[in-house]
């Protein structure tokens, strides 16, 4: 199996050291999940705020490393990498942040983002050869090089600011791109060129995606599979139109049901219940037991294992413990495998 | 505006209480060294006790100002240049500063947008709610002991959903929801007729944000309150309001109850608006309203709309199309109904 990068049991946690009254925030618990290059996917990480989903794309890109668990990259484990297989990580793993001005220096015009990684991963030859491939990845995005090259970063507008970030990612040509809300702060009527081109990186060049967002509409939208989270957990996760058109999960039912539909006939049910923070406990039992509505006495005293509930599907939730088996091998993916031929692409 | 609902509330009452609040040809311009940007170009609608009326628009439409407007909180450069505000029969384009003041949180209140910089960050919650009724007891009447008031906050966070222990809490110490309700405790403290939510659960998880929108309807309910939600998520429109306004370039483009509005858009700006809705479908298409909203202070001569608009016709270069009563409570700006209304 090539597995460009593979997490397995990774738990991370922030604060609670030694001098610390407090005990640890546990940012991801306990998730396995590998990112195969042979299916290059498109896959959500869901999940409200403190769900833990940034966390868990931030350790992909190898900015924090796991308290707990192991990290492979190429099958070699990441915190014994090689000074060459680093820069070669830093070439394969591209991020496309949230903010579309954050990641510019504004004294510097647009050009620099796009020739800097050039010249630094050395990917091309000639200055001539170097405007070719900029040329090239900006129309890719759908950019005009002639509106675009030459400005500085705040003549563009938010929209082209965040597509000439996604031309950058490309140029690099890495293996795996993290978009962290990449469209949360562009204006609703641009997002779509933008989700667009992203998709495009992944069907035509072959990259695979990790998009991090709470919106799951537009995960819905250019994903194949997705991960929701929920306190750290992955509650549950498979092809993205089962999980969010049939959630299964009670926390992903209530998520999906909680999205204002534009549809004044499908109106919102009864106010849900709050999170009771302080009356509880992370270290046993299910996250989700102090909200959920289905709540069962064995909830309380173990947190629920990963149950195969269909082919591309799992979900940690005891409902389904009588008419599904636990994952063999907790490794996410393998409920995301063979989904291409399924969707025909 | 809602008809149905106007019989069934007291059938006595005279037209002044029926109306919670009227707006008439309401204008707020902002001087700039570049000329006058009109961002609320003669508006007009009516509010009545008890109707959830939610106003939509892409940013710099106005739909703020034009609520900011209506709780008399314009800031400079902006100005009031023309227009009525009437609330119970007075106007409040024409009161001083001071008697705004009492008006303010005892007869309209406001749930600000990101109630995170809205709440004092060195008060605790239970003194800044103290601190709003205080502001509006009446002179010559003692204040209320501190038992009394205290009992008061107490009841005040459980309506709104929130501990009472949270009253010794300061902000820093609370999520985005619970500040929102924090705020909202407070809009509720002295039972207004109209509450004016200013977006009132941008930055929230949608989880979260129901939880915020659904109190609020039942505080609403509870006081028989009018709203004003001002925001540009259609998906919380369609669950909360009754009736909307959409507003484009300053102006009010379209009004109607939210189910005839959304099945049966008259205006092309709503119906693009309508189409480009993001939907559980997997069709996976697309769609946007071509074009960008047009600059203010530039606007296109007769109907700001023209640039975008696909049934664009000769009249939309020359003419500003007039709002047109197309129906009861139902109204459009375009000229492609010119004719219908006459009729």
């Amino acid at each position: 199996m090539s597995d460009f990068m593979r997490l397995e049991h990774v738990t991370r946690t922030f604060g609670g050291g030694t001098l610390s009254t407090k005990p640890p925030i546990v940012a991801v618990d306990n998730v396995s999940l590998s990112i195969n290059e042979d299916e290059p996917k498109i896959t959500t990480i869901a999940g409200e705020s403190g769900s833990g989903k940034t966390t868990l794309a931030r350790l992909l890109m190898g900015t924090i490393t796991p308290s707990f668990g192991s990290m492979y990259y190429r099958g070699k484990d990441f915190t014994k990498l090689s000074r060459r297989d680093s820069w070669n990580f830093k070439q394969e793993v591209q991020a496309i942040y949230q903010d579309p001005f954050g990641s510019y220096n504004p004294f510097y015009k647009v050009d620099h983002v796009l020739e800097t990684p050039i010249n630094r991963f050395k990917l091309a030859t000639s200055k001539q050869a170097k405007n070719t491939m900029i040329e090239d990845a900006l129309a890719m995005v759908g950019l005009q090089p002639g509106d675009t090259l030459g400005r500085f970063p705040h003549q563009l507008s938010g929209g082209q600011r965040q597509r000439v970030m996604v031309a950058r990612a490309m140029l690099i040509k890495p293996r795996l791109i993290l978009a962290d809300e990449p469209v949360s702060m562009v204006d609703a009527s641009l997002r779509a060129t933008i989700l667009d081109s992203i998709r495009r990186l992944n069907r035509e060049v072959g990259i695979s995606v990790v998009y991090i967002t709470h919106d799951l509409t537009t995960a819905l939208q250019i994903s194949d599979n997705i991960l929701v989270m929920y306190r750290g957990s992955v509650v549950e996760s498979g092809a993205v139109e089962r999980v969010i058109l049939e959630p299964k999960h009670p926390y992903t039912q209530l998520l999906i049901e909680s999205i204002p539909q534009p549809n004044p006939d499908n109106k919102w049910g009864d106010e849900p219940p709050s999170a009771r923070f302080e009356d509880f406990d992370t270290m046993f039992g299910c996250k989700f037991a102090d909200r959920c509505p289905h709540v069962m006495d064995i909830c309380a005293e173990e947190h629920p294992p990963q149950f195969h509930l269909e082919q591309h599907r799992q979900a940690q939730c005891y409902l389904y413990q009588d008419e599904a088996n636990v994952m063999e091998d907790p490794d996410l993916a393998t409920i995301f495998q063979d989904r291409r031929a399924e969707l025909n692409v | 505006m809602v008809t149905t609902e106007q019989n069934t509330r007291s059938a006595a009452s005279s037209d002044d209480d029926e109306f919670a609040l009227r707006v008439e040809g309401l204008k707020v311009y902002y001087g700039t060294p570049r000329g006058m940007v009109k961002a609320v170009d003669d508006v007009s609608f009516t509010l009545r006790q008890g109707e959830r009326f939610a106003l939509v628009g892409e940013s710099g439409s106005g739909k703020s100002t034009l609520a900011m407007a209506i709780m008399r909180l314009t800031r400079e450069p902006g100005h009031i240049a023309g227009g009525h505000i009437y609330l119970g029969g007075r106007d409040l384009v024409e009161m001083e500063e001071k008697e705004i003041r009492s008006i303010r949180l005892s007869e309209m209140a406001l749930v600000p947008q990101g109630a995170m910089n809205s709440l004092n960050p060195v008060m605790r919650v239970g003194d800044q709610i103290i601190d709003g009724i205080m502001d509006h007891v009446p002179p010559g009447e003692g204040a209320p002991n501190r038992t009394a008031l205290n009992t008061r906050v107490h009841d005040l966070l459980v309506r709104v959903g929130l501990d009472p222990t949270v009253s010794r809490l300061h902000p820093h110490e609370l999520s985005g929801g619970m500040k929102q309700r924090v705020a909202m405790a407070i809009a509720i403290s002295l039972n207004p007729h109209i509450i004016v939510a200013d977006e009132p659960t941008s930055a929230l998880d949608v989880v979260v944000q129901r939880q915020i929108m659904q109190t609020l309807g039942r505080l609403q309910e509870g006081l028989d309150a009018a709203v004003l939600l001002v925001g540009h998520d259609m998906g919380l429109v369609a669950q909360f309001a009754d009736t909307i306004g959409v507003m484009y370039a300053g102006k009010l483009v379209e009004v109607g109850t939210v189910p005839e509005v959304f099945k049966d858009p008259k205006h092309p700006y709503t119906k693009l608006l309508i189409q480009s809705l993001p939907s559980f479908d997997i069709s996976r298409q697309f769609v946007g309203i071509p074009g960008m909203q047009p600059a203010l202070l530039n606007l296109p001569p007769g109907c700001s709309f023209n640039p975008r608009c696909p049934s664009v016709h000769q009249r939309c270069f020359s003419q500003v199309p007039e709002y047109l009563n197309i129906g009861p409570g139902r109204g459009v700006a375009c000229h492609l109904f010119d004719e219908e209304a006459t009729n």
